[in-house]
């Protein structure tokens, strides 16, 4: 049996929802048990946006977790939070871009990737998630990258389709993960 | 030989259990004739309070349903959600309507509900026996004002017919009264008047039924139709306040 | 069957009660289940039902009540406090026998409390928050699923027993994401099949008034009353022969049996892992249905079980009926979190693992 648990932290408005839906909705799609689970609380915009997802070939058991295989952080407050939850040799992906801070553990593997900055490269600054998310699994495999591909096209239909070149674009850029 | 008088059917064989005096049988009765002459009998649908006027479905021939206090009119709501052709009404007195039902009659005549309020006003709430309404008068005795309400201690008496005439949405209010066999011929006229807004869909219809409650009042049957028009009418003056032209006369 | 979908929990309670059945649907916002009136809100008028947004739980229970009592199939939602405001209208409903299907997705109390899960409404969900003699018929999904297809069943359900079904969901199952499998939509009832379908209903008598209906919960004789509160209690004993519900794991030949409903029953599931790594076995009892509460469940533990422990999220309320239907043969203990915490299922490991050797020692 194999179960990955991710956390995704950064900003509202920095896409964060949205990488840890597609991730679970690819699993889906995969036929594997998932869970999406986002922080919920009073603040709407600018305050931090969390969220945890699990995937797995058995039925998911708590939706909650305290310790993660993956965390991606998106900004300083979430990498001095929740650095402490990645689990020993777990992995933690940090938007560099925007945090100007290094990890302090060293029992983890640290992906730095300016993301913000590679957006920025690609032309549309908006794709900093789907930069971080191609990282994101290319390094864990949690999903697969068709699976993915395929979550795009479903999840972005009518006037948001025109973002999917965009989009696939920018998840397909850190290729030295895969 | 011609009849010159008969029972209506919008009324049930059953004695009314109401106190001699008191004007609620006269109230029902408008409620009921109307909707007989209009042949509507078997498509109402009315919401009793609570308050004497609990059990009203034992004495109105039309199908009804219970509400908790002050919910009558959140109930008509959802009754005339499923059954938007039929006429749904409530009945409520002041202490329902005007205290812990505030909120329900105020919303439901803001969302332009089309059902028909009939709002019994007789300055005190009578089942629980004499206690101070929120329509007590200035001076009026009470068993809990029991020196007479005074405006320092408990406020105005609200007029709820001028103020859910604000509401946009409440197209028909009209205050009459059930001390004189005119103006009990006015009020029959406003209670027609009412449902055909209903009918017409045309949004909330709301009409104030000034009346007696000699029991809880301590005064005589007679005295107390006195009262009403010595006490009440000057305080909550008789009128329209809002008359949609579709229904003017 | 349909394909699997990606949804919102709060999301798909809503269209599992669309699909059900349920054309009306009253609410007013709050958190954690605001997504369900936003939904319906949406979706109903386009389907053919009505949604209308209260002036206030009081507003939207009674404004059910009315359109149940009229034959509508009614959806009802809120939140733990919410759901305190609507209990006048729960015993309204039980006493007056009309079917309404309500769903709590409940959060941390007393008073507002917070906004993160918790199940501390146990007791108002199945002692009865209102006044009087009644019981809510109470189901609790542990997943999203579940939850779906309990709101799709409860729909008829509730018509059948002319009581309200509750639905006792978390605001972790209203907020998080799972693939679920939507059922088929039933079609809604007609105005013009309501007579037909639920004679007791108001209709208006039409042309005949011998069949006048009366719905009403006022009865001024004491006998009266005694006998109408009698013959809802001859309903309620039916179904606690036919509603109980439950799920047991590896019971039989536990050291230890948890107890847990809801999202405290997936984190008891990674325990008994935990544990049996640890040379622990332990199982568990899930309890669906609160509301008859399972106690027959319990006859089945054996002789090697030491130790019942109820886990919940709140200072111990689930825990009265597992000792009802541990009934003194075992000892019983409550590993609980309050205030919106959940426990980690490594801490119930830890905590279970602990009593268990308090019991071994003697």
């Amino acid at each position: 049996m194999s179960t990955t648990k991710l956390f995704f932290a950064g900003s509202g408005g920095q896409g964060i929802l949205l990488m840890g839906q597609m991730i679970t909705y690819a699993a889906m799609l995969e036929d594997k048990a998932a869970t999406f689970l986002p922080s919920y609380g009073p603040e709407m915009r600018g305050g931090t946006a969390n969220c945890t997802v699990i995937v797995s070939d058995a039925p998911v058991g708590c939706p909650l977790i305290y310790e993660a295989d993956a965390v991606v952080v998106m900004n300083l407050p979430s990498l001095i939070k929740f650095e402490p939850m990645v689990k020993p040799g777990g992995l933690l992906l940090i938007n560099t871009a925007i945090v100007n801070q290094p990890a302090k553990r060293s029992d983890i593997r640290v992906l730095e990737i300016p993301v913000n900055d590679i957006a920025m490269d690609l032309g549309n600054p908006k794709v900093g998630n789907m930069v971080m998310l191609g990282a994101l699994v290319r390094a864990t495999n949690v999903v697969s990258e068709d699976a993915i591909r395929q979550v795009m096209h479903k999840t972005f239909t009518g006037e948001k389709a025109k973002l999917n070149d965009a989009n696939m674009q920018a998840f397909a850029y850190y290729k030295q993960y895969a | 030989m011609k009849p010159v008088f008969t029972y209506t059917k919008g009324m049930t064989a059953v004695d009314t259990s109401y106190c001699p005096g008191c004007t609620h049988g006269i109230a029902h009765r408008l409620i009921a004739e109307t909707l007989e002459e209009m042949g509507k009998l078997g498509d109402a649908i009315g919401v009793a309070p609570i308050g004497c006027a609990v059990q009203a479905h034992k004495f109105m021939n039309v199908e009804m349903c219970e509400s908790a206090h002050g919910r009558a009119p959140a109930v008509a709501s959802g009754i005339k959600r499923v059954h938007p052709d039929k006429l749904v009404f409530t009945y409520q007195g002041d202490g329902d309507l005007a205290s812990i039902g505030m909120g329900e009659i105020v919303h439901a005549a803001a969302r332009g509900e089309k059902i028909c309020t009939f709002f019994i006003n007789n300055c005190i709430y009578g089942m629980t026996s004499g206690q101070m309404a929120p329509t007590t008068l200035i001076g009026q005795k009470t068993t809990t004002s029991q020196e007479g309400r005074t405006r320092e201690q408990a406020g105005m008496p609200i007029k709820m017919s001028e103020l859910l005439s604000n509401l946009d949405c409440a197209v028909y209010i009209e205050r009459v009264a059930l001390n004189s066999p005119a103006n009990i011929r006015a009020a029959k006229k406003a209670v027609r008047r009412a449902f055909e807004v209903q009918e017409k869909k045309l949004g909330f219809a709301f009409v104030e039924l000034l009346s007696t409650c000699p029991t809880n009042w301590g005064v005589t049957p007679q005295d107390a139709m006195k009262w009403l028009g010595d006490k009440m009418i000057p305080y909550y003056p008789l009128g329209v306040f809002r008359n949609p032209e579709e229904v003017r006369a | 069957m349909t394909e699997k979908v990606l949804m919102k929990g709060n999301e798909a309670f809503a269209e599992a009660a669309i699909r059900g059945g349920a054309r009306f649907y009253f609410g007013y916002p709050i958190t954690p289940q605001s997504e369900i009136p936003e939904y319906l809100s949406r979706e109903l008028p386009r389907r053919g039902g009505t949604f209308l947004q209260a002036e206030s739980e009081l507003g939207a229970v009674n404004m059910a009540y009315g359109a149940a009592a009229a034959g509508g199939d009614v959806f009802l939602s809120s939140s733990s406090p919410g759901i305190a405001l609507m209990q006048e209208g729960m015993s309204f409903l039980c006493s007056s026998e009309v079917p309404v299907v309500i769903l709590n997705v409940s959060r941390g109390g007393p008073g507002i409390g917070g906004i993160q899960p918790g199940q501390a409404d146990y007791f108002q969900a199945t002692r009865g928050g209102g006044n009087g003699d009644y019981k809510l018929i109470v189901f609790a999904p542990a997943s999203v699923q579940e939850a779906i297809d309990l709101i799709y069943e409860a729909v008829p359900l509730a018509n059948a027993w002319q009581n309200p079904v509750f639905i006792l969901a978390d605001g972790i199952l209203g907020q998080m994401m799972e693939p679920v499998r939507l059922p088929e939509p039933r079609p809604f009832l007609e105005e013009k099949d309501i007579r037909a379908k639920k004679p007791w209903a108001l209709t208006g008598y039409g042309g005949d008034d011998s069949g006048r209906r009366i719905v009403k919960s006022l009865r001024m004789q004491p006998d009266e009353l005694e006998a109408h509160v009698e013959k809802l209690f001859r309903k309620y004993e039916r179904a606690q022969k036919e509603l109980c519900r439950y799920e047991s794991v590896g019971i039989e030949d536990a050291d230890i049996v948890f107890v847990a409903f809801g999202t405290v029953s997936r984190i008891a599931r990674e325990s008994i892992d935990l544990l049996a790594a640890q040379g622990i076995k332990a199982g568990l009892i899930r309890p669906i249905s609160l509301w008859p509460f399972p106690y027959a469940a319990f006859d089945a533990l054996g002789k090697k079980t030491k130790l019942v422990i109820s886990a919940e999220l709140s200072m111990g309320q689930l825990i009265e009926d597992v000792k009802l239907g541990v009934n003194g043969r075992y000892p019983v203990a409550l590993i609980h979190r309050t205030g919106g915490m959940l426990p980690t299922s490594v801490e119930v490991a830890d905590k279970a693992r602990q009593l268990y050797q308090d019991i071994i020692k003697g």
